[in-house]
């Protein structure tokens, strides 16, 4: 897998189906349904005082839930690129114009907190970046996070040079 | 004064009428005033650079200022980042709910 800046693009060449695949997971990955602890996490209290609380829950919370949906639609429309069988998947390019970059960070970070969320991972294993191989569901976890993780470095390093 | 006043009526007479009552202010004008701080708490999972990023859109600091904000949070946990009026407090803290950060708005004490 190769990732570079293309003009107006970040471009992900030579990708396998596997993480072509990884990408594709992200707008369900960061599906917090079915999850509490998740939602919890990404819509959290701004305060110990129950006002505050209770006029947030109905004046900012439904605006940040918007930016979300927004954010990972803006990345499941640029994913669409990688629509097609396993086989069709082989050695692809993905292209995502600069002006999504803050919809990707915030889908990525969506993904990687609902996941970290999910599987409850401690501070240790989050910082254990060279973990492998893969044999659960919950090391693929660890793993998405991570490949979301140098995405996300990638990103900022770009958007930081524009 | 006592709660009943006399009052002199135009043709002569007194006539006797309620005195408003004054109800108690439960916040003094201190507590009012108190400032508000934007607090952002430690998460393992976002990225050092990515809080370094957010905390220079937020709030405008420089590069050295925010890293040391976002240092302060990876090693105790916590960072005040801002301090003053509520308003604007509140709308720090929307903003970096926004990025998924912990935050949290705090009366100073």
């Amino acid at each position: 897998m190769e990732i570079c800046r293309e003009g107006e693009a970040l471009q992900i060449s030579g990708l396998d189906p596997f993480l072509a695949e990884l990408l594709r997971q992200i707008p369900a990955s960061a599906n917090t349904e079915g999850a509490p602890e998740a939602e919890a996490r990404l819509f959290t209290e701004p305060s110990i005082e129950k006002e505050i609380c209770a006029e947030w829950k109905s004046y900012v919370e439904p605006g940040l839930r918007r930016l979300f949906r927004n954010a990972t639609e803006t990345v499941a429309a640029d994913l669409e690129q990688l629509n097609g069988n396993e086989k069709s998947l082989h050695n692809r390019t993905l292209k995502i114009p600069f002006e999504h970059a803050d919809a990707w960070l915030n889908a990525l970070n969506q993904a990687r907190l609902v996941i970290a969320t999910k599987y409850e991972f401690s501070d240790e294993e989050l910082n254990d970046h060279d973990r492998s191989p893969i044999g659960s569901r919950r090391d693929l976890g660890l793993f998405q996070i991570n490949f979301y993780g140098f995405l996300q470095e990638f990103i900022l390093r770009e958007t930081q040079a524009a | 004064m006592s709660a009943v006043s006399a009052v002199q009526l135009e043709h002569g007479s007194t006539s006797t009428v309620e005195a408003p009552v004054r109800e108690t202010e439960t916040r003094s004008e201190a507590e009012l005033d108190l400032p508000w701080q934007v607090v952002v708490h430690n998460d393992p999972v976002n990225l050092m650079t990515y809080v370094t990023m957010v905390f220079q859109r937020v709030f405008g600091y420089p590069r050295e200022k925010a890293e040391q904000h976002m240092l302060e949070v990876h090693q105790k946990g916590r960072s005040i980042l801002w301090c003053g009026v509520r308003e604007r407090a509140e709308f720090y803290v929307q903003q970096l709910h926004g990025y998924l950060l912990l935050a949290t708005l705090e009366k100073v004490v």
